[in-house]
């Protein structure tokens, strides 16, 4: 690890001006401290970001949530009101990590962790310097994207959270020097394209504060599946968060596991607006939102995977 | 000239204050080892993948070699070294040493803070991945056996001594209640 | 006087694991300590072409960088016991003979120094073309013959399998594993005067400490290695292990105490892990499911570095009564770290492929898998043709059926459902070879009344401080409390490791037998005894223990989960010392075994030929929730030929259990798995 400087910040104004061009925020430090045992991240400066009041869940005036970005994933997955209206969210946070890690990461980290491509970490590739190429395409890619990937990068990413949050339509909000702003989780991460290392839409500098979950998203039917390669405490191969609105005759659907980000089905999501809500419109819906997938040779059963798990995941929510 | 790259810190270990200089680089875990002369909490990997290096920041169960110790300004921790105040051991070790709940024990520092940890956190009506219904309207999770274990699998034992610390966790967990 | 063998205690060391105070290798305080960082080849096969040492030379708290350019000359001779071993010659030269080769030490006052020195260190090579790829037909591979394996070909395997009713014939794969105790290998080393003291995470310190004094060109009385409490080793710390030679280097360089700790990574990638193996089963037999013809081969990888050869076939010699038997072990050599002994070495991959065959025989069969072990019962060995010196397979399959409930199983597959869930059974039958290895004990009578007893031994993490005290205690007849144990330290003579199941029955042997002699002396004095000549009278016999392993498993075939819900071993190993810990040995074997079955893979990148998984986040072993409660007990069971009546309890509890969970998930689903480990994309439908 390379020598940095360290600062507490106690004022989001501090901490922004803090934050110089080779400073990075720490949050947890699950991964960021993490990376730069690796040598993945060099920051010259770590600036403090757990003294801010940022910390806690909060009501929205639409009867939604705003979750301060230093929550941390814990207390996320406790509060009484995210279990109540978004139970998806709680689980996927349950299903992250270990006990100890959720005690240490929030959430405004939790959005930024970077992806966990061994290749990414190991050696230099396109995500890190472009043009250098991505490994994974020919080499091990068992757990690799089957959605939206490019020949630049077939990395996934790892969050369970950020799914269940863009299957709920959240909103990141961030402040910078010059004023807040937000962007919809939905915009948060930009495809891969040409550009594997641009990983956020986050401006230069910028700080999370919060992330809202709007009223219209809530969703007490919903749930989230996990399926990994251990039990427990093992990144996803593959993962869901949908919820089922009977009253609108509506679903909502994010993957992960599958795509560069957390993946919404909006495919599936409108073919079931129009169709009844039975197990094979679920498996139609699923195979039109896998219509899509470029699987590899060697992760080929995460389409099916996949589809499997939107039909169940759907059909378990039904009354 | 003040050196950017090192820090002062006072940490709380065991009840213990402790004021040291550290570099800022120092992970907690390195810390209580090199510096303080805890070598209860292990180096199982350094990266916050097996559990060895559990402790108690100020009450939670947090792996300490992620944690910065520049971080840490501040807190008080607990080790194993300061699970059992006066000698008097707690009935978790005490069923640890019964029930056989480690063999090489290098894990076990680990395990047993992580296990303090989670009872407070079971205690605090947190839902587990292996809690069925996490509304918070519906009854608080039962700690059985399979929740232990999902509960505790941020503690990785190669001996295979899960069953053992499962058990040795449950018991635990009902001599509480019935004490109340 | 109450015997204390045979008692389940809880460990002496107990207090001081629960209360954070039992010192590892790397807990040890020692004075002026500086910390050595170590640096690994990134490519395969080449050589380096330059180090710039002049990078880091002047990084805050650096003292230094050892490389082959600097690094003290050593012994070529060295080797350990499978012989002369080039993974020890550390430094020595610039030919990188795999990824993971150490190619410098970085020395600093600090850890955090010497790591950021040895990240920054650059390091340039000459890549060659290598070969990484193992197949078992690959055009390098070459006959094998194992030192407890030995080809054999008793009978006419082809005309049995000619006149058989129902044959199988299948190939089982297992992929590279990795030992991964919870300790990483961390050494300590200085020296003082002449002589080279260090504190080492091993599995013996006297055979490593002898190959130390060997590599160094040193009388052996000059080393010292202690290795008080181990993390841990399953094989992986049998060998002299990079850190320590590393160590000394360093020590010896520096003039001063240094520290070198692996990272996890660098465990993974430059100690010892089991090898990739591929294997065949041809299985013959006639219509009422008796024996005619078994033939297995295994093909393996090794280094050109050392002979290590994973001895697969070793109890398809042993279990079953058949008219022909051929074995064959071929060796494919490939750019890779050195494969080892890992926990159950050759049986427990042997088995997942001989037990699954049978598994597989059954079904052709139409009979119930545990009548058609019951059926193929040997008499005497089915090659040696020697008695067995005890052989409780029998009770241990009937038993376990018993508590298993083996008898309501209906035996066609993907029979039974609960909810989405497809549930089934299997079950294995295994053995692992017994015996014990010449080692010596001293012990002396206090003035106080106490004795202390000397010995060579550690204490892995196997109760071995809490078993060789009650051994010793009923061999002079007198309370354990009289007793004083020393053990983990070079300088308590020679001793076989804590290895091969072979470390309790080796000690046993040297401390009831200096018991026995200092008992002759009316109890008064110092007596050493060296077992050598005792264990060459042993008769020759069939020695081993047996088990049978149950599984119950669920399969979810919507996400290709599996997740073992019941587990039973019935074992028989000779007299059990302590219950207590003989069980927690078993069941720790059998979570090994599990983790095999469904997590264990190590995976190289096929263009560069590096392990790509080489931490505990890609490389998955058995956490909390894969683990079910776990039944395992012992069957009456005695060694005759051996003090005490004791066997090895130490590697059977792998074997065997891969194999039983492989066929639970066949008759859950009525898919066979023949290449491991079942992951869900090969159970998926």
């Amino acid at each position: 690890m390379k020598e940095f400087a360290y600062e507490r910040a106690t004022d989001v104004r501090d901490a922004l001006i803090a934050a110089d061009g080779g400073a990075r925020y720490l949050g947890g430090g699950t991964n960021l401290v993490d990376l730069m045992k690796e040598g993945v991240e060099a920051p010259t400066r770590l600036v403090d970001v757990r003294q801010l009041p940022l910390a806690g869940v909060s009501e929205a005036p639409d009867g939604g949530l705003v979750i301060g970005a230093t929550t941390t994933n814990s207390d996320l997955a406790a509060h009484p009101e995210v279990r109540r209206r978004y139970p998806a969210l709680s689980q996927a946070v349950l299903a992250g990590a270990s006990g100890q890690l959720r005690n240490m990461a929030t959430v405004g980290g939790n959005l930024l962790q970077r992806t966990r491509c061994a290749y990414f970490t190991a050696q230099v590739c396109n995500k890190r310097v472009p043009g250098t190429g991505c490994p994974a395409i020919a080499g091990e890619h068992h757990n690799h994207a089957i959605l939206g990937w490019t020949r630049n990068c077939v990395a996934t990413h790892p969050s369970d959270m950020a799914v269940a949050m863009l299957a709920f339509d959240a909103v990141v909000r961030y402040e910078m020097l010059d004023g807040p702003g937000e962007i919809p989780l939905a915009e948060f991460y930009p495809p891969v394209g040409d550009t594997p290392h641009c990983e956020t839409a986050l401006p230069p500098g910028a700080l999370i504060t919060a992330v809202v979950l709007p009223g219209s998203a809530v969703s007490p039917r919903s749930r989230y599946r996990k399926v990994r390669e251990r039990a427990s405490y093992a990144f996803a191969t593959v993962s869901i968060a949908a919820g089922l609105d009977l009253d609108e005759g509506s679903v909502r659907i994010a993957l992960g596991g599958v795509a560069s980000r957390p993946w919404r089905a909006r495919t599936a999501e409108a073919f079931l607006l129009d169709a009844p809500l039975t197990a094979e419109a679920f498996r139609a819906a699923a195979d039109a939102e896998l219509a899509a997938a470029e699987p590899l040779p060697g992760n080929g059963y995460k389409v099916r995977l996949a589809g499997n798990l939107i039909e169940t995941v759907l059909k378990e929510l039904q009354p | 000239m003040t050196n950017h790259h090192r820090s002062v810190i006072s940490l709380q270990v065991n009840g213990v204050p402790h004021r040291l200089s550290v570099d800022n680089r120092t992970t907690l875990l390195d810390a209580l080892r090199e510096d303080i002369g805890h070598t209860g909490p292990k180096k199982g990997c350094d990266h916050g993948q097996c559990g060895a290096c559990t402790v108690l920041l100020d009450g939670r169960r947090v792996v300490s070699c992620l944690t910065l110790a520049v971080a840490a300004e501040g807190a008080e921790i607990t080790t194993a070294e300061g699970l059992a105040g006066d000698g008097e051991l707690l009935p978790l070790q005490q069923a640890f040493i019964r029930l056989d709940g480690f063999q090489c024990g290098y894990c076990t520092s680990g395990q047993l803070c992580s296990a303090v940890g989670m009872l407070a956190e079971h205690t605090a009506g947190w839902p587990s991945a292996a809690t069925a219904d996490v509304s918070p309207d519906g009854p608080a999770p039962v700690l059985d056996a399979a929740e232990v274990r999902e509960r505790m699998s941020g503690n990785l034992c190669r001996c295979g001594a899960y069953p053992s610390i499962v058990r040795a966790v449950l018991e635990t967990a009902a001599q509480k209640e019935t004490e109340g | 006087m109450k015997n204390a063998v045979g008692v389940a205690q809880p460990r002496i060391e107990g207090r001081a694991k629960v209360t954070g105070a039992a010192r590892y290798a790397a807990d040890v305080p020692i004075p002026g300590l500086a910390f050595g960082a170590v640096v690994l080849a990134t490519v395969s096969l080449g050589r380096i072409r330059d180090i710039d040492v002049s990078a880091v030379q002047d990084m805050a708290g650096v003292l230094g960088v050892i490389d082959h350019r600097n690094a003290p000359r050593l012994n070529p001779k060295a080797g350990g016991f499978f012989g002369p071993d080039g993974q020890l010659q550390l430094l020595q030269d610039e030919v990188i003979p795999f990824a993971g080769r150490p190619v410098a030490l970085v020395v600093a006052e600090t850890l955090e120094q010497a790591q950021a020195a040895a990240e920054a260190l650059p390091v340039t090579y000459d890549e060659e073309p290598h070969d990484t790829g193992f197949t078992a037909d690959h055009p390098a591979s070459r006959p094998a013959v194992a030192i407890f394996d030995e080809p054999v070909n008793v009978g006419d395997v082809e005309a049995e399998l000619a006149a058989s009713s129902v044959v199988v014939e299948e190939q089982y794969c297992t992929p590279e594993e990795h030992c991964s105790a919870m300790e990483p290998h961390s050494a300590t080393a200085w020296w003082e005067g002449e002589r080279l003291e260090a504190i080492d995470s091993n599995q013996g310190p006297f055979s490593i400490a002898v190959t130390l004094a060997t590599l160094f060109s040193l009388s052996p009385d000059l080393v010292h290695v202690r290795t008080e409490h181990v993390g841990g080793g399953f094989g992986s710390k049998g060998l002299c292990g990079p850190q320590l030679i590393l160590a000394a280097m360093a020590a010896l360089l520096f003039g001063r105490p240094v520290r070198v700790t692996l990272t996890r990574a660098q465990v993974f990638l430059a100690t010892a892990m089991r090898p990739a193996i591929n294997q065949l089963i041809r299985i013959g037999a006639d219509a009422d499911g008796r024996l005619r013809a078994i033939h297995h081969e295994a093909a393996f990888e090794i280094s050109p570095l050392v002979e290590y050869l994973e001895g697969c076939t070793e109890l398809t010699k042993t279990l079953y009564a058949a008219r022909s038997i051929r074995t064959r072990l071929s060796a494919v050599p490939l750019d890779i770290l050195p494969p080892y002994s890992m926990r159950g070495p050759g049986a427990t991959p042997g088995s997942f492929a001989l037990e699954s065959a049978m598994d597989e025989l059954a079904e052709r069969l139409g009979m119930d898998p545990l009548e058609l072990r019951l059926r193929n019962e040997p008499v005497a060995g089915p090659v040696s043709g020697l008695p067995f010196s005890s052989r409780n397979l029998v009770a241990c399959l009937r038993e376990g059926a018993r508590r298993f409930s083996w008898d309501t199983r209906d035996h066609r597959p993907r029979m039974r459902r609960e909810g989405a869930l497809l549930v089934g059974t299997g079950l294995a039958a295994t053995s692992f070879s017994a015996g014990a290895f010449p080692s010596s004990a001293t012990i002396t009578a206090e003035t106080d009344g106490t004795f202390t007893v000397a010995i060579g031994a550690t204490d892995l993490g196997t109760g071995a401080r809490t078993a060789l005290t009650a051994i010793a205690a009923d061999a002079l007849a007198v309370g354990t409390e009289r007793i004083r144990l020393r053990i983990s330290d070079s300088g308590l003579g020679p001793a076989w490791g804590a290895g091969g199941s072979r470390g309790t029955t080796s000690w046993v042997w040297a401390i009831t037998e200096a018991a026995e002699k200092l008992r002759g002396q009316e109890c008064r004095g110092t007596v050493t005894v060296d077992t050598t000549r005792s264990l060459g009278e042993l008769s020759s016999r069939e020695r081993h223990s047996f088990s049978a392993v149950f599984a119950e498993v669920t399969v979810d075939p919507v996400t290709g989960e599996v997740r073992v819900r019941r587990l039973l071993g019935m074992f028989a190993v000779g007299r059990v010392v302590n219950p207590l810990m003989a069980r927690s040995q078993v069941i720790g074997g059998m979570i090994g075994g599990l983790s095999m079955a469904l997590h264990e893979e190590g995976i190289r990148d096929p263009v560069s030929g590096r392990h790509v998984n080489a931490d505990f986040a890609g490389y998955h072993i058995a956490a909390h929730a894969d683990v079910p409660d776990i039944e395992a007990d012992f069957v009456p069971d005695y060694e005759p030929g051996i003090p005490m009546g004791v066997k090895g309890a130490g590697e059977i509890g792998n074997v065997g259990t891969a194999a039983a969970i492989a066929n639970a998930v066949w008759h859950a689903t009525g898919v066979r798995q023949r290449s491991l480990p079942i992951r869900l994309d090969r159970v998926l439908e």
